[in-house]
């Protein structure tokens, strides 16, 4: 029976508080550049993303917006849906010396990462306005990035990236336990799977090429559903005004984010129950 | 479930894939489903044998438990007995919901929890009061009840000058004190506790203990208590089970389960060791060293109150003339020597050929408890030709002692009866 536990997920809604009061505690413990990291990360990936694709590769990120915002807004929507899948998606073997011992609804684990993920998402979302800033009111370069009134729903999308994200790596999770191969591909994949989330092209150029034949019309549709492409997408129309945006894509990427959530969390459930026998 | 019924274990089974798990494990996995399409029944499921572990099976799959069914009223102390490998362990993880039974189904009200959880998700970088939240959260205690019982918790501890210190600077038996107390203050309706798995640190045995007399006796709570003392169980439980093999081999009261668990033959020699091979020497072939009451088998446990013997089964290849003698060295659990003994008149009389030496120690001689021999065999009483450190391992239990007295263990490891008396009265 397909029984989501959310009852005791809620009553032991403490512990994941703490959980996340752990992550931050502890999260520059020991490191030398402690939250610079998180500058340093998207700041770099954006310089080479606009060096080869936007000045080797003539990409064209539209008329009056910079290629490096552009490309920085892509990654800071796509870290945040990488990192809790990354962080997630080992769930069962990072912490099978505790799951062991005591019994807590596991789920609890991976949706702190989500939460406390959300700290990185932040710091990195600031270092996006801080440039944004610049770009718009100290260059000439920025003219046409404006912000759309439907940045409000941000929030919303957020809490899509976050479940598809925690979705994904609750899979991965609970077939890592027994099938190990599975952890190399997660590394891999999602570096493969970026490429595939139009997170340094703009969609519609993809639809362009598809039109003119030059790009097959599978990879396209590869690109056009993914959600990923989707949130990224309408991560830079909500801050920048490029790429379209409709209610049926932000509808679209709703329905696949909880679906994909859902399932993690029945497939997650079936798993808890004995992966200590398999891991 | 009834009103008094605090737990109830329904059929409960649980299967274990021996081996590696990895191969061929996508294999069986496509042929369940394969099964489960056709709407047969998992074809694993049907394999597997009872989990006896000395003797070699033909399945893959093992029964870790089988069957098991019991109730556990409110208030009740339930021992648990059994043998090494019985399943025990497996029980308490599937009470204890770590991992699911194969078949069958576990019902309780309210919270378990193991005391042998201590320090469960201790983080070196939080200060004590951040760990003993984080600690009892994953317990499960709310926040609110922690923060009703963080002073109590921090006075039992006794770290209250170092609360706020980061924990990675704590000493371990600080760290263990403080997760001991916040364990201690959980008051779950169910209380685990695992006496097999708490060796290493005595001191923290003896509080565990110690603790769980206070809340068994300070009435109310039901206990699940696994040991291995049979005295603990007897003062301790009002109700005992008996595992063997993974199934319930005797349910009934705590004092007839340990009758029943030092009776019991389980099929396995566990205090013989048989060599198969190594120890061939030139000199001599050492075939097996066991240890047994006398009159009774290798399988039974040693009880402290009767008479045990030691048998060594040596085959000499030589026609030397030198006379050769058994010295044992006897250790105790620190791996202390606590004396040596030998034959010294040489009544072994050990030739060529097959030798069956058999050494008794009287009964209330050793006290109960883990030991370890070293073997020696030496030569005219002046070169050891062969040296063998904690060559066998064995343990002592309590036998049958009186109801009423003193249960537990006597301090020491000897337990001599010496003679008493009173010469104003005697004479």
């Amino acid at each position: 029976m397909v029984d989501l536990n959310f009852k005791e997920i809620w009553r032991y809604r403490d512990l994941l508080f703490l959980f996340v009061k752990r992550d931050v505690i502890t999260l520059y413990k020991q490191t030398v550049l402690g939250p610079l990291w998180y500058f340093i990360q998207p700041l770099f990936t954006s310089i080479i993303f606009t060096l080869i694709f936007n000045n080797i590769a003539d990409i064209k990120t539209g008329e009056g917006i910079p290629p490096f915002l552009f490309n920085l807004a892509g990654i800071t929507s796509w870290n945040y849906f990488s990192e809790c899948l990354k962080g997630t998606s080992d769930t069962f073997k990072k912490n099978q010396n505790i799951f062991g011992k005591v019994y807590f609804p596991r789920v609890i684990m991976p949706m702190s990462i989500v939460v406390s993920n959300l700290l990185k998402f932040g710091i990195q979302l600031l270092v996006f306005v801080c440039f944004y800033i610049y770009f718009v009111f100290f260059t000439d370069k920025g003219g046409s990035a404006i912000p759309q009134l439907a940045l409000l729903a941000l929030p919303i999308l957020i809490l899509f990236m976050g479940l598809l994200g925690l979705g994904f790596g609750m899979i991965i999770s609970s077939m890592t336990t027994k099938y190990r191969d599975l952890t190399f591909l997660v590394g891999f994949g999602v570096q493969l799977l970026m490429y595939g989330s139009a997170v340094m092209y703009p969609l519609e150029l993809i639809r362009k090429k598809v039109a003119l034949g030059e790009i097959p019309e599978l990879a396209g549709n590869i690109i056009e559903y993914n959600p990923m492409t989707t949130v990224v997408e309408l991560f830079r129309h909500m801050t920048l005004g490029v790429g379209d945006f409709s209610t049926n894509q932000f509808i679209y990427a709703g329905i696949v984010s909880i679906v994909t959530f859902l399932i993690g969390l029945v497939i997650f459930n079936k798993t808890e129950k004995s992966f200590i026998d398999t891991i | 479930m009834k009103e008094d019924i605090i737990l109830k274990a329904e059929n409960v089974s649980k299967q274990y894939r021996l081996g590696l798990v990895g191969t061929g494990t996508i294999s069986h996995d496509l042929n369940r489903w394969w099964s489960k399409l056709l709407g047969k029944g998992d074809p694993y499921l049907r394999v597997g044998e009872s989990n006896d572990r000395s003797t070699k099976g033909k399945s893959n799959y093992v029964w870790a438990l089988q069957d098991i069914n019991f109730e556990v009223k409110k208030g009740e102390v339930l021992g648990i007995i059994g043998k090494n490998g019985a399943g025990k362990s497996t029980l308490l993880k599937i009470l204890s919901k770590v991992t699911g039974p194969t078949t069958g189904e576990i019902k309780t009200k309210g919270r378990i929890a193991s005391l042998l959880e201590v320090g469960t998700g201790f983080h070196g970088e939080m200060t004590g009061r951040e760990n003993v939240f984080l600690n009892g959260a994953i317990l499960g205690m709310t926040k609110k009840e922690i923060r009703s019982k963080i002073d109590e918790i921090i006075e039992f501890s006794g770290c209250e000058r170092y609360i706020d210190t980061p924990v990675k600077r704590y000493s371990s038996g600080m760290t263990v004190r403080l997760a001991f107390a916040v364990a201690a203050f959980l008051e779950p309706e169910i209380l685990v506790i695992d006496e097999v798995l708490a060796v290493g640190d005595a001191e923290f045995q003896k509080k565990a203990i110690g603790k769980m007399q206070d809340i068994s006796r300070g009435g109310g709570r039901t206990v699940l208590f696994v040991s291995h003392n049979m005295a603990s169980v007897k003062s301790l439980c009002t109700r005992g089970i008996v595992l063997e093999n993974g199934k319930v081999a005797f349910e009934g009261s705590s004092e007839e389960a340990v009758a029943k668990y030092l009776s019991s033959d389980m099929n396995s020699n566990e205090n013989l060791k048989v060599f198969k091979e190594g120890y061939d020497k030139p000199l001599f072939k050492l075939q097996s060293i066991g240890m047994k009451n006398t009159n009774r088998s290798f399988s039974q446990p040693i009880v402290e109150d009767a008479e045990m013997e030691i048998n060594l089964d040596v085959f000499f290849k030589t026609e030397d003339t030198g006379k050769y003698n058994i010295t044992y060295h006897l250790h105790n659990e620190l791996g202390d020597t606590m004396f040596s003994f030998f034959d010294r008149d040489y009544k072994t009389k050990i030739t060529k050929g097959d030798n069956k030496i058999n050494c008794i120690i009287p009964k209330d001689f050793l006290q109960s408890g883990s030991y370890s021999l070293s073997l020696f065999i030496v030569k005219d009483k002046r070169t050891a030709a062969f040296v063998e450190k904690n060559i066998f391992y064995f343990n002592v239990v309590n036998g049958s002692k009186e109801i009423g007295v003193y249960s537990g263990r006597e301090p020491g490891y000897i337990k001599p009866s010496f003679k008493w008396k009173n010469i104003k009265k005697d004479e």
